[in-house]
């Protein structure tokens, strides 16, 4: 009867319907199933902005070096608050069109950061527009390919009012004299990438990291290891903008290295702008602010490191003081 | 020599997991590098390295202990021998001694009256000079199949597309490669990375692999069915469909036109319509030709020929799909659309190739048919279920990530049926390896099968997913397998049958250059990506900033760039080679040794 090495009719055919039927069972019913899923409260959908900007990061195939899958692992608390949700991508992978299936977002290479929670960490439209037009100007060390094409130089005259204008500095524009100005287009993908947040969904019904077992450092581990996190989460929260030799971008982001503000011994003005942010300066990009993103023990961290380093000398924080600016600025 | 390198190279291997499984839950800052562990891994190299030795030397020992007893014991039974001979058989024995001690050469043994004559054309080379200082000498093909002019136009035309692709899909991964290194090397829009990335992968995918493997399948399926392919047309017309979607698809990749980035999927719709088309035809052409076949039994090549096709076309159907695709179903799907992609389409029909290729160029038949059957189910029933293992730790459901790793282990099933059917056929014809230009391509492409695919078995565990996904160690694997695995086998059934169809033979250093470009090339590429990348995860792992994790991969893909353009420049060579074993005959006929109609295998 199964003679399937004579009858190739039965061969093929049984070959053919086993491979149909396991991949019903592991592929479209599974797929189907994943259908049913729905957003979670409070997620909206994406506007057409921030649509045209999904569109653009689909062509240039950013998913190739970037994530968006916030994993439950231990080390991928860095990414997001929680791991992410299958709700998470209601909007976001959906078809684009006629041509073009639901995205893939979640990638598979992590050669640049995860973008989960993008939107978050780097809240500001300057410090995308010049990491677009070439990262190297704000991460000395990145890889990630520049995409001058998203961007145009027009001479001062063409300029209009609605141009979005890039501060570069004049060195790196092929037109000396010139203004570089982001298309649509960038300024699509940027609205993009700011929207990209993980919805809270509350802290105990979200799922939970995996823990490592690898102990946590000690935080009262002496002065010692308070810089050390110091560092670290200055380059992690910080250093795109201000930069890790705390001297800023000209035209973009302030120096902090013999910052009048930086140095004052009292600490109640940096503070202040590292938690609620700041926008006084027209001719520097705006900082959003970190009372959501940091406790006031990192805020310390950070703080003395800033006062400590590249020259400067104040008097340290605490986490104490930080308390209670944070405090007062609930109060207005 | 061969057998020790490839023992160490896998001694060198099962460390690297042994060290990746303890690596996930360290205790304390970088006990990598901490003196105890390197202390303690120098220290077992040391004792293994001394163990090889006694083991070896206590072996030669017992060896030797074992022939002394043998020669005794001949000795023995000589003297029994000499002692019971008759006395006339002695003097007999004597007399011829004594003739045979005075016999002296006339000197004029060699020569003769006769002029020279080759009568039965034995004689396929004469050479004065025979040491070449670089590879060995190797056999010339002797064998001439007599094959349809037809056919062998379709073998040249595949395989010379397939040689195309091959060269530009690896410029343009030698290309995007050096970016790593120097991202500011072009600011065109069309030459950026991530649009030159799919065009890379699926040039080599679509374009090479998939077109070699289609033309080497013909001339199987010809040939193990005792008839002539069903259409010569249909196989025209599936030849421009599928060349055209590699060419349409990249060109609208450069420009900007992605289907969504899932990998090997990057081509929209249309596109793949075209290359589906041209499977559909090819399947249709197979079936047909297997369907009239001149013998009862079905080669065990054209169950995985076949299978191939046939799963394939299913997978681009669902993977293109779109009413289930919203959400993470297009997740879902794009797990099972990548890996089958991989091993319903590119393993299975290769493994079909060599399971006729193999046994030709050793002129003997493979060691079981059994085994190659067992293998075929299983990779069915296994690796079909597989796919979501690229998304550990993803919001999959759960269970469909444990299932893809409990059956990744089950691979291990055909993964060992087949490497011991190859390598038991190749039992016994290990000196045939240094003599033939085919043969070693063959092994590194068997021993990679075994190595690479236990390897990625090994690293859908959740352990090893801490360590190495998301980073570069990926990138090494898919090397290992695409180029280690079919790659290497492509090119082996290539020099097997391109010059017994032809004609025409490569130049041996030509293939000797080949050979060692790409197979150092690959190992460069490879253990330099899988050091960095499982650098790059421990970082990620102590909680260090991202950049430094980029920083620290710099001499990694320096080291990757330079694996990579060895392998680039092997496949100039390559095709130079083809170019001489494909151009016109311009010898005259000879004489075919098997007719078309007798079937090999």
């Amino acid at each position: 009867m199964f003679d399937f090495h004579k009858n190739h009719k039965l061969l093929f055919a049984t070959a053919f319907l086993g491979f149909a039927m396991l991949s019903t069972v592991i592929a479209i019913i599974p797929a189907l199933q994943m259908q049913e899923v729905k957003p979670l409260p409070g997620m909206k959908d994406l506007n057409s902005e921030e649509l045209k900007g999904l569109r653009v990061y689909v062509s240039e195939n950013c998913m190739a070096c970037h994530t968006q899958q916030v994993r439950n692992i231990e080390m991928d608390q860095v990414w997001g608050q929680r791991p992410s949700l299958a709700s998470d991508y209601y909007y976001s992978k959906k078809r684009l069109d006629l041509w073009r299936q639901s995205p893939s977002l979640l990638g598979s290479e992590r050669t640049g950061p995860d973008l989960t929670e993008v939107g978050k960490r780097q809240p500001g439209q300057e410090w995308h527009l010049l990491h677009l037009y070439n990262p190297r100007i704000v991460v000395k060390e990145s890889i990630m390919p520049a995409y001058p094409w998203l961007f145009e130089e027009k001479s001062p005259a063409m300029v209009t009012q609605k141009d979005v204008l890039v501060p570069v500095s004049d060195d790196l524009l092929k037109n000396p004299g010139y203004k570089l100005v982001a298309k649509p287009e960038a300024m699509a993908l940027i609205a993009y990438l700011q929207s990209l947040v993980q919805i809270d969904v509350g802290q105990n019904l979200g799922p939970d990291f995996i823990p490592s077992t690898r102990k946590k450092k000690d935080q009262a581990d002496g002065q010692e290891s308070l810089d050390l996190v110091g560092v670290q989460l200055y380059a992690e929260t910080c250093a795109a903008c201000h930069q890790t030799s705390g001297e800023g971008i000209a035209g973009a982001f302030p120096p902090l290295a013999g910052s009048k503000i930086v140095n004052d011994p009292d600490a109640n003005i940096l503070v202040q702008i590292i938690l609620s942010g700041y926008d006084a300066r027209p001719e520097f990009g705006a900082m959003p602010g970190f009372a959501n993103l940091l406790t006031d023990e990192e805020i310390a961290a950070i703080a003395n490191h800033e006062r400590n380093s590249w020259g400067n000398q104040a008097p340290a924080v605490t986490p104490g003081q930080v308390a209670e600016i944070r405090k007062f600025i609930q109060k207005q | 020599m061969k057998r020790t390198t490839i023992i160490l190279f896998l001694l060198g291997l099962s460390i690297f997991e042994v060290q990746a499984q303890t690596v996930p839950n360290p205790n304390t800052a970088q006990w990598w590098s901490s003196p105890g562990i390197i202390g303690t891994a120098l220290l077992i190299a040391i004792v293994s390295f001394v163990a090889i030795i006694i083991i070896g030397s206590r072996l030669s020992t017992l060896i030797q202990h074992l022939q002394k007893k043998t020669e005794s014991k001949n000795k023995e039974s000589l003297k029994s021998e000499l002692i019971n001979l008759e006395a006339e058989e002695l003097d007999l024995i004597l007399e011829k001694r004594k003739a045979a001690k005075t016999y002296s050469l006339t000197g004029n043994e060699l020569s003769g009256p006769n002029s020279i004559d080759d009568g039965r054309g034995l004689v396929t080379k004469i050479t004065h000079d025979p040491e070449n200082p670089l590879v060995d000498e190797k056999m010339r093909e002797t064998l001439r199949l007599e094959t349809p002019v037809a056919l062998r136009n379709l073998l040249v035309w595949y395989l010379g597309a397939a040689v195309f692709w091959l060269v530009f899909g690896t410029l343009v991964g030698q290309y995007v490669g050096m970016k790593f290194i120097w991202p500011e090397m072009d600011q065109s829009a069309w030459l950026s990375f991530g649009r030159l990335r799919p065009v890379h992968t699926n040039t080599v995918f679509w374009g090479w692999a998939s077109l070699a493997m289609v033309g080497l399948g013909y001339f199987v399926i010809s040939r193990t069915s005792n008839t002539s392919i069903f259409s010569y047309t249909v196989a025209k017309v599936a030849w421009y469909l599928m060349n055209s979607a590699v060419l349409v698809g990249n060109i609208l990749l450069m420009s900007g036109v992605n289907n969504g980035g899932g990998e090997y999927r990057e081509y929209i719709w249309p596109v793949a319509l075209l290359f589906a088309l041209g499977l559909i035809l090819t399947c249709y052409n197979f079936y047909k030709t297997v369907a009239d076949r001149k013998i009862s039994e079905i080669y065990i090549s054209n169950w995985y020929l076949m299978g191939g096709l046939m799963w394939t076309i299913t997978l681009v159907v669902i993977g293109y799909l779109p009413s289930y695709q919203d959400g993470l179903g297009e997740t879902v799907i794009q797990g099972y659309y990548m890996h089958q992609g991989v091993g319903m389409w590119f393993m299975t029909f290769t493994l079909g190739l060599v399971y006729y290729y193999l046994p030709t160029a050793l002129n003997k038949p493979i060691y079981s048919y059994s085994l190659g059957v067992l293998a075929f189910w299983t990779q069915m029933l296994f690796y079909t279920l597989i796919g979501t293992h690229h998304f550990v730790f993803s919001p999959l459901p759960w269970w469909l990530q444990t299932v893809a790793i409990v059956f990744s282990v089950g691979m291990f099933i055909p993964v060992l049926a087949g490497t011991t059917n190859f390598l038991m056929t190749m039992k016994g014809s290990w000196s045939a390896i240094s003599k033939s230009y085919v043969l070693p391509f063959f092994l590194v492409g068997v021993v990679f099968y075994f190595v690479g695919s236990t390897q990625g078995s090994l690293q859908a565990f959740r352990l090893t997913n801490f360590i190495w996904h998301f980073t570069d160690f990926n990138v090494a694997h898919s090397h290992m397998t695409m180029y280690g695995i079919i790659t290497f086998l492509l090119w082996a059934c290539m020099y097997s049958i391109v010059p017994k169809v032809t004609g025409n033979e490569p130049p041996g250093l030509g293939v000797g250059i080949h050979f060692w470009m790409a197979f150092v090339g690959l190992f460069a590429y490879m253990i330099s990506l899988m050091a960095g990348g499982t650098l790059r995860g421990l970082s990620w792992i102590e909680g260090e900033p991202f950049i430094q994790s980029v920083v620290l991969m710099q001499p990694y893909w320096v080291w990757r760039a330079i694996g990579g353009s060895l392998m680039f420049v092997s496949h100039l060579v390559f095709a130079y080679n083809f170019y001489e074993m494909a151009k016109k005959d311009k010898r005259p006929p000879v004489r075919p040794t098997t007719p078309f109609s007798s079937a090999q295998a």
